[in-house]
């Protein structure tokens, strides 16, 4: 079939079509990269009259700050933390949905709903819970003999972001693997089960390695998300406390720049999550475009 | 090796509606029995009742006298070979062939034996580490068979086996599936809608309808002596005619013939009307030529008779003009007496 084909002779209409979606990226992303590369090249003095050029001072500094150092530390356990537990649970959500017929549907729409919650929202509500003097969690693991206190502990700072975090991805990655899983051809499960596997086996040797493209694809979005993403999520929780136990390189920038007034330092910080981002997604265009081939 | 035996077999879905209606059925040791029948008719769920993969509502399976019904697929010992071939794609054919015997605890001397068994038997030594994706339909039909081979079940199950190859291959395969299960001697269960198929692999026919089952025959008796209205018209292409016993009655000879109590259709094969006087005695009917299809070597022929539409199988292809007006011959042995209320025949007592 043919389709009918209007020409606008106008040559400005093309563009001024493209136009507000332009001025957006460029406002809004393009500049403010542009400045931040910039200003990672210079230093203030503190009342902000002058700014000096110092080539790549800010980032031989970032390489000697033990804090920066130990940030990306914690953002390394952060980022494996949220991406294990996320994936881990939604796989195995995923699973108990894949075995129902009817109420399925039902259980999706519900194990969507966290996805819809603002982080900000979702640290204040993990926060609430484990917090030390009214939260229920801490009361309840009080009874085991465990005092909770994320305040002070940086351990359990630790686990209830990754927690907290882990909760709000969990949505997105169910509905990957309900969809990958519904796509694995019911006859190869019931071949390997004549073929004398038991559900365990079938889903390990059979399911799960048809299921590698989802998950290889999961995995760098969690990863992506963890590490930057989860702003709103710490700062709703722990503040990136207590001392910096909670400070990833995503906290960092902000706590750098507008707590700290650092912008030089911070602007070289959040140049450097550029180039890891740039990197991620280098990595999922090259092998998640062609696909995990089995 | 093996016996089965499904005693008043009965599958519902929801509690309500059956998909099989009690089915009995005895396989001898070595048999190949083709169920066929319709989509829906319940031949497929049937075989996945043998397999394990559904649950039965309620009846017993018996491999070799052992009541099965409640046991896990794995525990059946049975291999089976899928309409869509459920190759593992992510392992190489090796791998494929290998996976039931590994699960099973085979050591690995023996595995390897096996695989190279099955391998040349099949023919797809040279393809041993490839991936499916890399091997033809007819291929990986083979590999599908091998991985069945391999296991030296006591029994093997076809679910349609050929339905995605194309004609031509459909039939090599066929041959070769019939020489593999001669040679092996393995007791299997072959279900497939295409009657031809049906025809040439079966050593007996089972006929199924609405879950039910209507003739269980060898393939000859059941094309001879159809037991229903519903067989006489599935086996046979073109299908038998089925002629009232009043549209009948008007040909010359007919009332002179006895005919069983409680006939009112009769059914002939399109070969046994003929358009040419045969020898011996015969009735004789007149019709109009509506429409000539040649087909190669013979011809079907339309003849309207009464409002009826016959078909006739005729060889060669023969110099009528449409509208005309022929006589039509067949011997009364060509005559099948069935009742149209019942939809069995007459002449012989019911058959289960």
């Amino acid at each position: 079939m043919q389709t009918k084909r209007t020409i606008f002779p106008n040559k400005l209409l093309p563009y001024a079509l493209l136009a507000p979606q332009l001025i957006i990226t460029i406002i809004f992303f393009l500049w403010p990269a542009a400045q931040a590369v910039k200003s990672s090249f210079e230093r203030e003095d503190p009342f902000g009259f002058r700014t000096t050029f110092i080539w790549f001072q800010n980032y031989t500094r970032l390489f000697n700050d033990p804090g920066y150092l130990n940030a990306a530390g914690r953002t390394a356990v952060f980022a494996v933390g949220v991406t294990l537990l996320s994936m881990g649970v939604s796989l195995l959500l995923a699973i108990c949905v894949n075995r129902l017929l009817r109420s399925g549907r039902l259980y999706t729409t519900l194990l969507v709903w966290p996805y819809a919650v603002a982080p900000v929202v979702a640290g204040i509500l993990w926060w609430f819970m484990f917090n030390p003097t009214i939260g229920i969690v801490p009361y309840l693991l009080d009874a085991f003999g465990y005092r909770w206190n994320h305040r002070v502990n940086g351990n359990d700072a630790m686990i209830l972001v990754i927690i907290a975090a882990s909760w709000k991805q969990i949505s997105y990655n169910f509905l990957f693997f309900v969809a990958g899983l519904q796509s694995v051809p019911k006859s190869l499960v019931e071949a390997a089960a004549m073929d004398g596997a038991g559900p365990f086996k079938r889903f390990w040797t059979i399911v799960f390695p048809l299921l590698s493209p989802t998950t290889f694809f999961l995995l760098i979005v969690n990863i992506n998300y963890a590490m930057f993403d989860t702003f709103g999520i710490i700062d709703g929780t722990t503040g990136g406390g207590p001392a910096g136990a909670t400070n990833t390189l995503v906290y960092k920038v902000y706590a750098d720049g507008f707590l700290g007034l650092n912008i030089g330092s911070s602007s070289a910080q959040s140049v450097l999550l550029m180039l890891i981002v740039i990197v991620l997604t280098v990595v999922q265009f090259r092998w998640v475009e062609r696909r995990v081939q089995y | 090796m093996a016996t089965i035996n499904l005693v008043d077999l009965q599958k519902s879905y929801g509690g309500n509606v059956l998909a099989v209606k009690g089915v009995n059925l005895s396989v001898a040791d070595g048999e190949l029995i083709v169920l066929v029948g319709p989509s829906g008719c319940g031949k497929s769920t049937l075989l996945r009742m043998v397999a394990g993969l559904e649950s039965v509502t309620s009846g017993r399976i018996e491999i070799n006298g052992r009541d099965v019904a409640k046991a896990e697929p794995a525990e059946r010992d049975i291999a089976m070979v899928f309409q869509n071939y459920a190759l593992y794609p992510h392992m190489t054919v090796r791998g494929n062939l290998e996976y039931g015997l590994k699960n099973r605890g085979t050591p690995r001397a023996e595995i390897d034996r096996r695989v190279k068994e099955a391998a040349e038997i099949l023919e797809i030594g040279p393809m041993l580490d490839r991936k499916p994706r890399e091997l033809s339909g007819g291929q990986r039909q083979r590999v599908a068979m091998g991985r069945a081979i391999v296991r030296e079940p006591s029994a093997f199950l076809f679910d349609e086996p050929l339905s995605n190859l194309d004609a031509k291959l459909r039939v090599q395969m066929r041959v070769e599936i019939r020489k593999l299960q001669r040679r092996l001697k393995t007791t299997s269960l072959y279900v497939t809608h295409d009657q031809l198929e049906a025809m040439t692999l079966a050593d007996r026919l089972v006929v199924m309808n609405g879950g039910l089952v209507e003739q269980i025959g060898t393939p000859t008796e059941v094309y001879d002596r159809p037991a229903t209205l519903f067989v006489a018209s599935f086996i046979g292409s073109p299908p038998m005619n089925l002629i009232p016993v009043d549209v009948m009655a008007q040909a010359e000879g007919f009332s002179a013939l006895p005919l069983p109590p409680d006939t009112d259709i009769i059914g002939m094969r399109a070969d046994q009307l003929v358009i040419e006087p045969p020898q011996g005695e015969s009735i004789v009917l007149h019709g109009q030529v509506e429409l000539l299809e040649p087909i190669g070597s013979e011809s079907h022929l339309h003849v309207s008779l009464a409002g009826q539409t016959l078909v006739l199988r005729v060889p060669g292809r023969p110099d009528l003009a449409d509208g005309a007006t022929i006589k039509l011959y067949a011997p009364p042995s060509a005559m099948h007496p069935f009742n149209r209320a019942t939809g069995r025949r007459t002449d012989s007592p019911p058959q289960a």
